[in-house]
């Protein structure tokens, strides 16, 4: 039995604490928002913030994410940064297919709450890491420059 | 796919009942399955249902993948209905033959087709609708329905009389379905043509819109199943004593593809499926390597092929050339790869069965799972979720039969989720393939003769046999003849299987005979001494279309304009799906990295519904296409694919993305498809500029400097 604090709220889960983190919340709590693209850390599909740091939780053991603050899609929204994006993300129509839009406005919050006015270089080192199949890099880019100017 | 208008071509599909891996589909659904999905809601058609509430239901027949038809079919609808399509619900239709589509001859999503298909159809169901809804309320009235007037959901009539959709649904469900309709003239549209906002976008943004891999059923249990690594292998024995002890699991059963995992959780179930102790048996695949598949391949090159353009005489063409040109191209095996591995859920029980997941061929699902089930069709539901991406992928239903196999073996709800590895070494390829091309220039430079020897496998014949006919696939040879103004063609086909399972992928073989195509006119331009923008125009007088798109990309991306240092262009032209597209990209190669810059996209889609998905669609499939041009390569030894996930089988990511930039034709043509076309333009004409940038003709995809 683990404790977890996901999005502001603390949740006792019955899982082996070898578990990668993206399995207990899509599972055991039923938190599907965030998604599973390569089980490898090579996608980004599966990013939450842990302490408000990007991680790949295919890749975080359970262990590693207990006592420490989990913020996933479904809370990202709370935040101001996060609202911003979010509200960039649909004044732009960025997804297609929407997979990976998660991980990427995980990604993208992360940055701008560390950078809050990124060049295009801060853009491109951010974000390399999520995969976009449906290669909806193009309206990423201008919706990052859009909630940085606060729309 | 416009080729297959052929009014048989649904017979043929109904008939074609065996396919690769035991499969069935295409089985013909008795009426009663139409109504699987029905709600108590009033039912005005097969696209429209009205609750007594006022809200209204759109029904899309083609699967939301990212191409928009989730957004594109409701607005044809609505267009006619007079409703606000911010205020309605949609959803994805069951399997039912009213959704069929008539340009492929099944409920299939694929082949740029749905707009197309749709356009006419969807307009004429909503008008139907509202006519039915005026006359429904002019009754009640007792006024001439010429008195009344739909708007916005509400129909008005004389005296400030008013009446709800809603409130009139059910005495409009009961009437006639009129005939003689009336479609809006253009300048009437609100919302055909006008870059509207996508209706699926707040679910995607705040992880709420349920995918495949998201479906929940009660007591629902999760599988992994370990598939023969060898392609078409299977089980000779197994032990999994080991895997039956491990925490969570719950069964271990053999299907016909496998050894399936069955626990509390999916990471439970995928931790015992690799503990299980499995023997394969390779079959005859188990000796398959790409060396062995490229050999067998120039061998059957050497045979002569089925025709598919004969004009003039092209060897007489070659004879008496001032100068010939030959070149011979060849491109690899690819992987779907859409981020959504594959998955499946299945209820399977005695007397019924719930089937939900990400597929893009609903009425072969429904056909499939009869087979398997033993279940009639009207116990069967089928309901498709959002898809995470398709491309191609999911037509076929290999993992939907795996999971419907494990439910009911184990005789409870069972989720089924592939791996990325599981994806990428158990997909249906995109065919590898050899053009070997040949042509004659009189002694200005100008084309005299063009010869292409194309050989290559055929999806369609393991998916729809009755199509190929006399050696040739029409889905195989799509835009296989040039729209060049050459006097002597002469172009054949072979089809050769290598034992590699191959599948549709987006843009089909348009990718493949664009490639060849829209290189060789490069490869004459360039040994005439031509400029490769000026050799085309001058070849396309008899093409407006293509001129058009040809001018207006050129002139947009500055050709013949000086470049900064390092950078040069290379141009590409091509119809597809309806589609007339020209592009230009600009690139640099630096220690044999090539570095595409910015892609400047002409298109002729004729009318279109929506430019806002216009815009995405075109941004999707450059991406789409430079990562099969630049990295885009399934190798085999042993039988076994050799790539497994992302670091080894590499997508295009964000800082290799060009500027695109995208300028689109005003024209009242039909519609053309956009879900494809610009992923098979975007090879030829970097490739293109490669050369410009290196005078290195790459022939060989992916490209690779040195
Ligand atoms: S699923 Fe975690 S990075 Fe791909
Ligand atoms: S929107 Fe489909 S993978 Fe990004």
């Amino acid at each position: 039995m683990a404790s977890l604090n996901v999005n502001g709220k603390t949740l006792d889960v019955n899982a082996d604490s070898n578990t990668p983190l993206l399995w207990v919340l899509r599972d055991t709590l039923g938190m599907t928002g965030t998604k599973f693209g390569c089980g490898a850390a090579l996608c980004g599909a599966c990013t939450v913030h842990l302490d408000g740091k990007p991680i790949r939780s295919c890749s975080t053991p359970l262990s590693a994410a207990a006592g420490k603050k989990i913020t996933t899609i479904e809370g990202i929204g709370s935040s101001d940064v996060g609202k911003k994006v979010q509200a960039a993300w649909a004044s732009l129509d960025v997804p297609q297919c929407g997979y990976c839009q998660s991980g990427q406005i995980m990604a993208a919050t992360a940055l701008l709450t560390e950078k809050p006015k990124p060049t295009d270089a801060d853009i491109d080192n951010a974000m390399a890491g999520n995969i976009c199949r449906c290669g909806t890099y193009p309206r990423i880019r201008a919706a990052i420059h859009k909630a940085a100017k606060g729309a | 796919m416009s080729q297959l208008k052929n009014p048989t071509r649904r017979t043929f599909l109904k008939s074609s009942a065996a396919v690769g891996g035991g499969l069935i589909i295409g089985v013909a659904l008795p009426g009663a399955f139409r109504d699987a999905n029905a709600a108590t809601d009033s039912k005005i058609n097969a696209w429209i249902r009205i609750g007594s509430d006022n809200k209204i239901t759109i029904l899309s027949a083609r699967s939301e993948m990212g191409q928009g038809v989730y957004t594109a079919m409701p607005t044809l609808v609505a267009e006619e209905l007079e409703v606000d399509l911010r205020r309605i619900k949609v959803e994805i239709a069951p399997p039912g033959e009213v959704y069929i589509n008539e340009m492929l001859g099944g409920q299939i999503t694929g082949g740029s087709t749905s707009v197309t298909e749709a356009w006419e159809k969807l307009r004429v169901a909503g008008a139907q609708a509202r006519m039915m809804l005026v006359s429904a309320a002019a009754q009640k009235w007792g006024v001439d329905a010429s008195a009344c007037r739909a708007q916005n959901a509400t129909v008005t009539g004389p005296g400030g009389k008013k009446a709800t959709y809603g409130q009139l649904a059910e005495a409009a469900s009961k009437l006639p379905v009129p005939k003689d309709v009336k479609l809006k003239e253009p300048k009437e549209w609100r919302y055909i043509g006008k870059p509207l906002k996508r209706l699926d976008t707040p679910s995607k943004i705040n992880g709420t819109a349920e995918f495949g891999i998201d479906v929940k059923m009660p007591g629902m249990l999760y599988a992994a199943l370990a598939q023969c690594p060898v392609l078409g292998g299977k089980v000779a024995s197994y032990d999994a004593s080991k895997a039956k002890g491990m925490p969570g699991v719950k069964h271990v059963v053999q299907i016909t593809d496998g050894v399936a995992v069955v626990a509390d959780s999916w990471w439970q179930a995928k931790q015992a499926r690799d503990a299980l102790d499995i023997k394969w048996d390779g079959g005859p695949n188990a000796a398959l390597s790409s060396e062995s598949i490229a050999a067998a391949l120039k061998a059957a090159a050497a045979k002569p092929g089925a025709v598919i353009k004969k004009q003039g005489d092209a060897d007489a063409g070659m004879k008496g050339a001032a100068k010939t040109v030959e070149a011979s191209y060849e491109l690899p095996f690819l992987s779907h790869s859409p981020l959504e591995p594959m998955n499946f859920t299945a209820d399977v029980r005695k007397d019924s069965a719930l089937l939900v997941g990400p597929i893009q061929f609903q009425e072969g699902a429904a056909g499939m799972a009869a087979s398997i089930t033993g279940l009639k069709p009207a116990q069967i539901t089928v309901r498709t979720t959002f898809l995470g991406g398709g491309f191609g992928r999911r037509i076929d239903l290999d993992f939907m039969a795996q999971a419907i196999e494990i439910s009911k073996a184990v005789g409870a709800p069972v989720k089924l989720l592939w791996t990325r590895e599981d994806d990428v070494t158990h997909d249906f390829y995109r065919p590898t393939s050899v053009h070997q091309m040949s042509g004659a220039l009189d002694a200005g430079g100008k084309p005299t003769a063009l010869k292409l020897h194309l050989t290559s496998s055929s999806v369609t014949s393991r998916l729809f046999p009755p199509f190929v006919k006399d050696g040739i696939d029409p889905f195989m040879t799509e835009a296989a003849v040039v729209p060049y103004d050459i006097p002597n063609q002469f172009a054949d086909v072979v089809i050769h299987e290598t034992g590699v399972r191959v599948g549709y992928w987006r843009s089909v073989s348009h990718a493949l005979n664009i490639f060849a195509n829209e290189s060789f006119i490069d490869e004459m331009a360039v040994a005439a001494g031509k400029d490769p923008y000026e050799y085309r125009l001058a070849l396309l007088d008899k093409q407006p279309r293509f001129k058009n798109v040809l001018q207006l990309a050129a002139a947009k991306a500055g050709w013949g304009k000086p470049l900064p240092k390092g950078r040069a262009r290379g141009i590409g032209l091509m119809e597809g799906y309806g589609t007339y597209m020209a592009q230009v990209a600009e690139v640099s190669v630096q220690g044999g990295q090539i570095r595409v810059h910015r892609v400047v996209v002409a298109v002729d889609l004729g009318r279109m519904v929506n430019p806002n998905i216009v815009e995405q669609q075109i941004d999707s499939n450059i991406v789409f296409g430079l990562t099969a041009l630049l990295y885009g390569e399934i190798t085999l030894k042993d039988g076994r694919v050799q790539q497994t996930n992302f670091h080894d089988y590499k997508l295009l990511r964000m800082p290799e993305t060009p500027k695109i930039e995208l300028h689109i034709v005003q024209s009242t043509e039909k519609p053309g498809g956009i879900g494809e076309p610009a992923t098979a333009l975007i090879g030829p004409t970097v490739a293109n500029a490669v050369f410009a940038a290196t005078g290195k003709r790459l022939r060989k995809l992916p490209l690779r400097l040195a």
